[in-house]
């Protein structure tokens, strides 16, 4: 009896005792014990789920953390824009969607909007940056090189379309000599979206610009696209070719251009920007599936992307007077800003844009996709709830 | 991972095609389940390993974790893919704003009302924001709980922001628990706070900036010691370092989809508030910036936000694409095609037309509602596609503008044959004049112009 009371007694602090062994000693035991044993037993028992059902303290361990990189068959083609007086930039290149999993080649780049007209229809926060420079294009163009840092230079030949002011294609190609005269970056040249006019003004823009490897706007199913192509490929520049938030199309009309001479390297795609709030979703869709077809293996989408962010400007939310909607001051931008950083962070390359805030916010975020992960300085954030104003 | 199909879920169902859970078939109900059109629960003659096999089975890639309670309760999680085009994105992102607990007690009560009054109407939805996040700033337990008790009356689910367990503590028990969002536990207080979110039975947020291989190992733990309900903020670094937190995120989410790791299989939560830490930047600048942050998250896979501006311009943006990545893409989102009337209409009253993409029906709507206008709306089917890009699409021509006024009627509605079109259409206006015999009157580009153009030209 005295070594069960010993034993009872080591129980009450049983915490750290193993049943098994226990159960071992009670088996010299004489069974007329056994109620009392028993229950000690079961209180123990009870007594070990409680402590198993509060936390065992100790930090374990997950098993080996491996970041999860995804092998794909095929890479995007690296288009380049300028050459000849021009510095070159170069798109696309990239073997995978994230920079984890493979350094990326090149950031994603903003070309900034230049029009050959003072263009009356440009909103209030964009028009106060630029009104000084509006009635030269070679002006407007150094300023947002020079100003806000633009990577390449839109010149858009708006004034060729019919309904605009019916330039002749020369007097586009002179508004692309100026600019090119004016700034060393690289052009994409626009013209008015008149699919008869189009093609002449982009011909002779294209003959301009022998040599300087510009990107040409812009093929799609509409107009003579035949045209452009060998425009491209007579003067050695790229071309854009423009489907409307279709994959499909967007894969035959890539097809047509490679047919008539053009290479992947030759080629930018815009598979149609829509607006924050206009259906942005659509072209979230489309861009991520144009991106993986390419990675994948599809040798039709295996090209750069482009946005026409300015589209965002036609959101009345960016525009519109509104007193319960704040200033459109910020908003403007911020739409802007919101519709091309979604399609950026969906696998777009290039961007047509407005607003100096929008551009710069977008190229600092752009710049980050080529460095590799944790190689920046980390800001210190463990004590943010009580330092944070 | 492949995903669930009908037939996998069929091969665990009774198949006895009782019809009791209201479909025909227990095919029938599979694809139900399969689509997350139906509950498990409904079934009458499951047995508890089927069932238990099913709910496993079923659960969703990115676990639903709920926050708050009865009619406050909002669900977070719940994704099953990477890309919205492959099925949809369940549960929309949820905005918390943030409210240090130290501010002044009338400028307190008046962030809460800001908060919970900031609303923007889009395409007949009222977006509006979720949750406060209630932030121990004060660092003293006994402000905490003071203020956690001022909470238990807001119409929002609230977050308990501190490191401190005896101020989580003290908050929790004002609050009664709740099913409020605890932030966070870390690797120097997850016992404690571990402790607490079982007795409350509250979700848990795990915190570990800059390193989820740590964050892997403080969820394992957790999981180990039985909690289950956990969210995980993997640390919003921003300025040069936002490209390592898209990073982190990244990894997380694919970890979650495509590996099923146990440790990643919780909502993400960021905290684009952090723009503002030790900077001295204008109101402007860090709105800007915040809703930048905001917006780069929720794009990859925030499920909760906490921010801190509450200035309308910076949250309209975060607002709106928030109701764009939520939508179904497996749903065309379109309105009926006819014809719809707005104001007193009469014989005489103007004839206007556009499309049955629903937000350029809406947007339309809405506009003719505020400008007071008395007018009819032909609406076309363009299977749900936009003026501009129905038109490219051959959805939108003359002809199929003829078929919709001769079938709608509303050549019996008016007497005047003259309708005005919308100006992305212009180029359209001489075929559609050709189709119908009706005149043509070019509107403006953007219809909130609509009610005066119909004033001055009509």
């Amino acid at each position: 009896m005295d070594q069960i009371n010993q034993l009872l007694k080591l129980l009450e602090n049983a915490e750290s005792v193993e049943i098994d062994e226990f159960r071992m000693d009670f088996e010299e035991l004489e069974i007329n014990l056994a109620p009392a044993i028993a229950r000690t037993v079961q209180q123990t028992v009870s007594r070990q789920q409680a402590i198993e059902k509060s936390m065992k303290k100790t930090m374990l361990k997950a098993g080996d953390f491996k970041p999860p990189i995804k092998e794909y068959p095929s890479k995007i083609a690296q288009v380049q824009l300028g050459d000849g007086s021009r510095k070159p930039v170069f798109l696309g290149g990239q073997n995978s969607l994230y920079r984890f999993e493979e350094p990326q080649p090149n950031p994603p780049v903003v070309t900034f909007d230049v029009f050959d007209i003072p263009m009356p229809g440009l909103p209030r926060p964009i028009r106060e940056h630029f009104s000084d420079v509006m009635e030269s294009p070679g002006e407007w163009a150094k300023k947002a090189v020079k100003d806000y840092g633009a990577n390449l230079v839109t010149m858009h030949l708006i004034g060729t379309g019919p309904k605009v002011m019916d330039k002749s294609p020369r007097e586009g190609a002179q508004a692309v000599e100026e600019v090119l005269q004016a700034v060393d970056v690289p052009l994409v040249i626009g013209a008015s979206g008149d699919p008869i006019k189009d093609p002449p003004v982009l011909e002779a823009a294209a003959e301009t610009a022998e040599g300087e490897r510009c990107l040409l706007a812009s093929a799609n199913m509409d107009l003579d696209y035949h045209r452009l192509a060998k425009a491209a490929v007579d003067y050695d520049h790229a071309v854009l070719s423009w489907a409307i938030t279709d994959v499909n199309m967007q894969k035959s009309l890539n097809k047509y251009l490679m047919k008539d001479g053009l290479k992947q390297e030759d080629i930018v795609m815009d598979p149609t920007t829509c607006a924050l709030g206009y259906g942005i979703e659509f072209s979230i869709d489309v861009i991520t599936r144009t991106r993986l077809g390419g990675l994948k293996g599809d040798p039709d989408l295996q090209m750069p992307m482009s946005s026409g962010t300015t589209n965002a400007w036609g959101s009345r939310e960016a525009w519109m007077k509104k007193e319960e909607w704040g200033p459109t001051d910020y908003r403007g931008p911020l739409w802007e800003i919101f519709t091309g950083l979604t399609l950026m962070l969906n696998g777009v390359d290039i961007f047509m844009m407005l607003h100096p805030d929008s551009v710069r916010i977008l190229r600092e975020i752009g710049e980050t996709f080529t460095k590799e992960y944790l190689s920046t300085p980390t800001p210190e954030i463990d004590n943010w709830i009580t330092e944070l104003e | 991972m492949a995903k669930v199909t009908a037939m996998d879920v069929y091969k665990l169902l009774p198949q006895t095609n009782c019809g009791d859970c209201g479909e025909a078939s227990c095919m029938a109900f599979a694809t139900k389940l399969s689509e997350k059109k139906a509950d498990l629960i409904l079934c009458t003659e499951l047995d508890d390993k089927s069932f238990k096999k099913l709910d496993n089975l079923l659960v969703p890639a990115v676990k639903e974790i709920l926050i708050g309670k009865d009619d406050k309760a909002k669900i977070i999680g719940g994704d099953e893919v990477l890309y919205r085009y492959e099925e949809s994105y369940y549960n929309q992102t949820l905005f918390a704003i943030d409210l240090p607990d130290d501010l002044e007690e009338s400028e307190f009560n008046e962030r809460i009302k800001t908060i919970e009054n900031i609303e923007f109407e889009r395409t007949g939805e009222l977006l509006k924001l979720d949750a406060i996040a209630l932030r121990n700033k004060s660092e003293d337990p006994s402000k905490f709980a003071e203020a956690a008790k001022k909470l238990k009356s807001s119409k929002y689910p609230v977050f308990l922001v501190t490191l401190d367990p005896i101020a989580m503590q003290k908050a929790l028990e004002v609050i009664g628990g709740d099913r409020s969002l605890m932030y966070a536990a870390t690797k120097d207080n997850l016992f404690e706070m571990a402790e607490l979110a079982k007795e409350y039975d509250c979700p848990l947020t795990v915190f570990s900036p800059g390193d989820i291989e740590k964050m892997k190992d403080l969820v394992f733990t957790l999981r180990s010691n039985g909690i289950d309900d956990i969210v995980l903020d993997p640390g919003t670094l921003t300025g040069e370092a936002i490209g390592d937190t898209l990073d982190n995120f990244v990894m997380s989410r694919r970890l979650a989809i495509e590996d099923k790791d146990e440790d990643f299989r919780f909502p993400l939560l960021g905290v684009p508030a952090l723009v503002r830490l030790n900077n001295e930047d204008d109101e402007v600048k860090n709105g800007t910036m915040e809703a930048t942050i905001a917006s780069t998250l929720m794009n990859k896979y925030a499920d909760v936000l906490i921010l801190k501006g509450t200035d309308i311009w910076e949250l309209i943006p975060i607002l709106t694409l928030r109701q764009s990545l939520y939508t179904d893409p497996r749903k065309p989102q379109a309105v009926d095609p006819g014809i719809y009337e707005f104001g007193d209409v009469n014989e005489n009253s103007p004839v206007l037309l556009t499309t049955n993409f629903a937000l350029t029906y809406y947007t339309v709507e809405g506009d003719l509602k505020s400008g007071n206008a008395s007018t009819y709306l032909l609406v076309l089917d363009t299977i749900g596609k936009a003026v501009d890009v129905a038109i490219a699409g051959g959805q939108f021509d003359g002809k199929a503008v003829a078929d919709l006024v001769k079938k709608c009627g509303i050549e019996d509605k008016v007497k005047t044959r003259k309708m005005i079109i919308p100006g992305l259409a212009a180029p359209l206006s001489g075929e559609i004049e050709d189709e119908t015999g009706w005149d043509v009157m070019v509107g403006p580009r953007d219809s909130s112009a609509v009610p005066d153009f119909i004033d001055e030209k009509f």
